[in-house]
């Protein structure tokens, strides 16, 4: 018998507009001492399954129909104070963002002590002694000091480590891990991965890895489930479903999950792969940094968060700037789209020193529209009472002397260029899609015709399949409009893709810095190497899955 | 590892109250300067002459120029010397020493009225949104909230004294059969504890219901509100999630985790209806004949009574700067995060 059992489970919320059905008819068997990845994007379904299986569904969802069984116990019929005994005691779970899923407010000690005397494996004067043992068991070093620690003096990778304590504390057979490197920094990510799967192999858990991303899926788990708007598409061996996925939907998650040796078109699905355009040869220097420095606070607690950096970027060149949470390059690049101003250094822009206009004059400076930005998160970067017109149109009327009508036809000619239906430009921002939304905010950058565009991890909070096309279209309009690119991110896969030349940063220094191909095959610095390798390896990708396929059709 | 980041936080708000209480002098100076009517008329009486009301002048040091009068007037603050009131020829200070507890007890008990009964309200209405208890939370704050307090008072009054006869009629702190408890915090409620006088403390209680009420009933809408808001947010986020992953029991997490988070928008917002309530409370003390400092300045403000005035301005900010600081401090305690923000 196996230990958990789906029979066609069907979820609905019950929001404002109706009905939303979340999980339409999911079935799904979990063997003991198996890994099974449930692989999905957003609205897929994925993560609300198993929070049906814990039934911690949110407000306002319900299961409608279909069997869960765990252990031959039906789950659906369980009552709330069985359920409670179950959770954390026998089923367990490790969420995203895991800063935010513990209480902070609440010592991290304390928070596992609540759950192990909850079960009764510990008793008030024993739980913080058996906490302690918790935190060590899964490698966190001075547990006893970090004890008393909150969750905001800890680091992202530290916080996973005590949510996965809890998770583990009353020693569950089944552990659900819903996005757990989501949030987190590369190498981090592959710390606590590698740790989550020793930890099941150690206690022989089984586990269901719940995630939108197929190469770790495929690296950690024993088999893969895809979903797509709350159903099953396609099921198999996790070795199988990046070599051969049958379903279109898994194709095109295969394809457009950023890969060795696929260039940025492969990403595509077959039919729209158009041929790349022609790169422009690279220009002379259009911006050059010089020992830019930049200290926050003064004193004892002043903290350099960059120490002195120099690098340029040509016209027409793209330049990724890479590194972990706190090596500097978001800093290094609010100093340069002159949102920040730094301590010491020069940015010249086009043979202007930049660095010597405070960053508060700056808005109303003519070269403003020279750099522009596109932000991480394109929700939150957009007003939500403008429509997508007049956020596109705003820089417009802040710099240029256009007039209206002037205006309203470059809006229109602008979201042709990101591919912005016309019908979209009245929509609101909660009114259109993750993947629109990330157009807006291109178009809003781009409307001035910049000459260097800054992109802070602008796919970063985007599905692999929207990113793909995000990132076609940011390769479309640099060899149309011959703009430089500064591609800020974390995602080494991206910026292979985006990139002739990038920069590696750790505690605000320059550790490398080379043509991207190089620098991504043959890193000389160490830590470039940790970078590379933390990127989860799935266990046998094929280096152009598709384009046999393409060779073939 | 907390404690010193908090013990700054606290030392440096401390120190930004100075030049806001600095402040508050020059503004009550001024402000009570630049208030029409001139005193000196006032209480020279109707029948002065020109001659009298020099006299007067003079002998309220009004004729001295502005930066004089308001060096005299620093330098009384420093003594402790609020100068005397037109209206009682008695001393500023005491007069509001003695008016000051009772506004603050009155305020105090509504209060905690308020919190007994809206707090526990907020949290039914958030675990059971669009309920019964949900909608009934709804009905009870809007209508505590519309209706002015002089009319709920009167409609206290009106029941609980004229037809039921239950309440001791609404004339002050304390029925004159009894003597009032000897003076140690002003707090009528607390200084006949402290005597072992428990007749004059039902009688002090007696009183206190009603116009309590009342207010309570006003400021209800607020906290319910505020807690209602606070819990719901709380209760939809990530580590509310954990907990009940983790199998936490579902009082653990109401209380412990999820109101426990809640409480800092509902202590901001318990300050700032503290504040206001002492402020606005005039209509409620008159309708009860309550004497404390509300009806005293509006007496003061229509005689044109500089110092009862400058008085209670005064007193008044430095008790708001005071509440600032305690809910400050409250936060701190509440939330560790706080302390390490401002270093």
């Amino acid at each position: 018998m196996s230990l958990v059992s789906i029979k066609n489970l069907a979820v609905a919320f019950q929001t404002r507009k109706g009905e939303v059905n979340a999980v339409r008819g999911v079935s799904l068997e979990l063997e003991r001492g198996e890994t099974l990845a449930v692989v999905g994007e957003s609205g897929s379904g994925k993560s609300v399954t198993s929070y049906a299986l814990m039934r911690i569904l949110d407000r306002g969802g319900r299961i409608k129909a279909g069997d869960v069984t765990y252990s031959g116990i039906d789950l659906r019929k369980a009552t709330e104070r069985a359920m409670r005994d179950i959770r954390g005691r026998e089923i367990s779970m490790i969420f995203q963002n895991p800063r935010s899923a513990l209480n902070p407010i609440r010592k991290v000690g304390d928070q596992i002590a609540n759950v192990l005397v909850q079960h009764r494996i510990a008793t008030r004067q024993t739980a913080k002694a058996k906490a302690i043992e918790a935190m060590e068991a899964v490698r966190i070093r001075d547990a006893e000091q970090r004890y008393s620690a909150y969750p905001f003096e800890l680091s992202g990778g530290m916080c996973q480590r005590i949510v996965i304590a809890m998770a583990l504390a009353c020693e569950p057979r089944l552990l659900v891990a819903d996005e757990p490197t989501t949030g987190l920094d590369v190498t981090t990510q592959k710390t606590v991965m590698d740790l989550v799967a020793d930890l099941i192999k150690e206690r022989g858990l089984s586990a269901i890895l719940i995630t939108h991303d197929l190469g770790l899926a495929s690296a950690y788990a024993d088999r893969v489930v895809v979903m797509q708007n709350g159903v099953i598409v396609e099921e198999g061996a996790s070795e199988m479903m990046l070599v051969r996925p049958h379903h279109p939907y898994t194709q095109k998650l295969v394809a457009a999950t950023p890969r060795k040796g696929a260039g940025v078109r492969d990403l595509l699905p077959e039919e729209a792969r158009t041929p790349l355009p022609d790169k422009r040869p690279v220009g002379a220097p259009i911006l050059q940094v010089r020992r830019l420095r930049k200290t926050f606070g003064a004193g004892a607690n002043a903290v350099e968060a960059v120490k002195g950096v120099s690098f340029s970027i040509g016209e027409g060149e793209s330049v990724g700037l890479v590194g972990e949470s706190g090596c500097g390059k978001s800093t290094t690049s609010s100093m340069v789209v002159r949102l920040l101003d730094p301590t010491s250094g020069e940015i010249l822009f086009r043979g202007d020193d930049l660095a010597t206009i405070p960053a508060s004059r700056f808005t109303r400076d003519k070269r403003r529209g020279g750099i522009q930005m596109v932000f991480q998160d394109a929700t939150d970067s957009l007003n939500p009472r403008h429509t997508s017109a007049r956020s596109i149109e705003d820089p417009l009327i802040r710099l240029s002397t256009l007039s209206r009508a002037e205006r309203a036809a470059k809006v229109a000619e602008t979201a042709a260029l990101v591919g912005l239906p016309e019908h979209l430009l009245s929509r609101f921002p909660h009114q259109l899609s993750g993947g629109q939304k990330a157009r807006v905010g291109i178009a809003r950058a781009i409307v001035l015709e910049p000459q260097l565009l800054i992109l802070d991890e602008p796919t970063a909070a985007l599905d692999v399949s929207i990113q793909a096309l995000v990132l076609n279209l940011l390769v479309d309009l640099q060899a149309k409009l011959g703009m430089s690119y500064l591609f800020v991110s974390h995602d080494l896969g991206v910026v292979r893709l985006l990139t002739d030349r990038v920069i590696v940063m750790r505690g605000g220094e320059i550790v490398e810095e080379g043509a991207t191909a190089d620098v991504m095959d043959r890193p000389s610095h160490e830590y470039t190497k940790s970078l590379i390798e933390a990127v989860p390896q799935p266990r046998m990708i094929p280096a152009e899955p598709l384009s046999a396929n393409a060779a073939a059709g | 590892m907390a404690a010193p980041g908090r013990l700054k936080v606290i030392g440096s708000r401390l120190l930004q109250a100075i030049p806001v209480v600095i402040g508050v002098i020059i503004v009550t100076f001024i402000l009570t300067r630049a208030l029409p009517g001139d005193p000196a008329v006032y209480f020279a009486g109707t029948i002065a002459d020109e001659e009298s009301i020099q006299e007067v002048r003079e002998a309220l040091g009004l004729d001295k120029s502005m930066p004089e009068q308001f060096f005299y007037y620093v330098g009384d603050l420093l003594r402790g010397d609020l100068g005397t009131s037109l209206m009682t020829g008695l001393p500023v200070a005491e007069e509001l020493g003695r008016r000051l507890p009772a506004s603050l007890e009155l305020t105090l008990v509504a209060l905690i009225i308020s919190c007994a009964v809206a707090i526990p309200l907020g949290i039914l209405a958030a675990t059971r949104p669009n309920s019964l208890a949900d909608h009934a939370c709804r009905v009870l704050v809007t209508a505590g909230v519309s209706l002015p307090t002089f009319f709920t008072g009167l409609v206290l009054i009106y029941v609980f004294y004229y037809v039921l006869g239950w309440a001791p009629p609404p004339l002050g702190r304390l029925d004159f059969i009894f003597l009032e408890p000897p003076r140690v915090t002003g707090f009528f409620l607390i200084d006949s504890v402290l005597a072992g006088d428990w007749e004059t403390f039902w009688g002090a209680a007696k009183q206190l219901v009603l116009p309590a009420v009342t207010l309570a009933l006003f400021t209800l809408a607020p906290i319910a509100r505020m807690t209602r808001a606070a819990m719901l947010q709380s209760l939809s986020s990530d580590y509310i999630r954990t907990a009940r992953a983790a199998g936490l029991n579902g009082r653990t997490i109401l209380y412990g985790y999820a109101f426990h988070n809640a409480m800092l928008p509902v202590v901001t917002t318990l300050g700032m209806v503290f504040s206001f309530t002492l402020g606005a409370n005039v209509l409620v003390e008159k309708v009860f004949a309550w004497p404390g400092i509300g009806s005293f300045a509006v007496d003061a403000l229509v005689a044109s009574d500089y110092a009862a005035v400058q008085g209670f301005v005064f007193v008044m900010a430095i008790l708001f700067v005071a509440l600032n600081l305690a809910i400050d401090i409250l936060y701190t305690l509440i939330d560790p995060r706080i302390g390490f923000d401002a270093a």
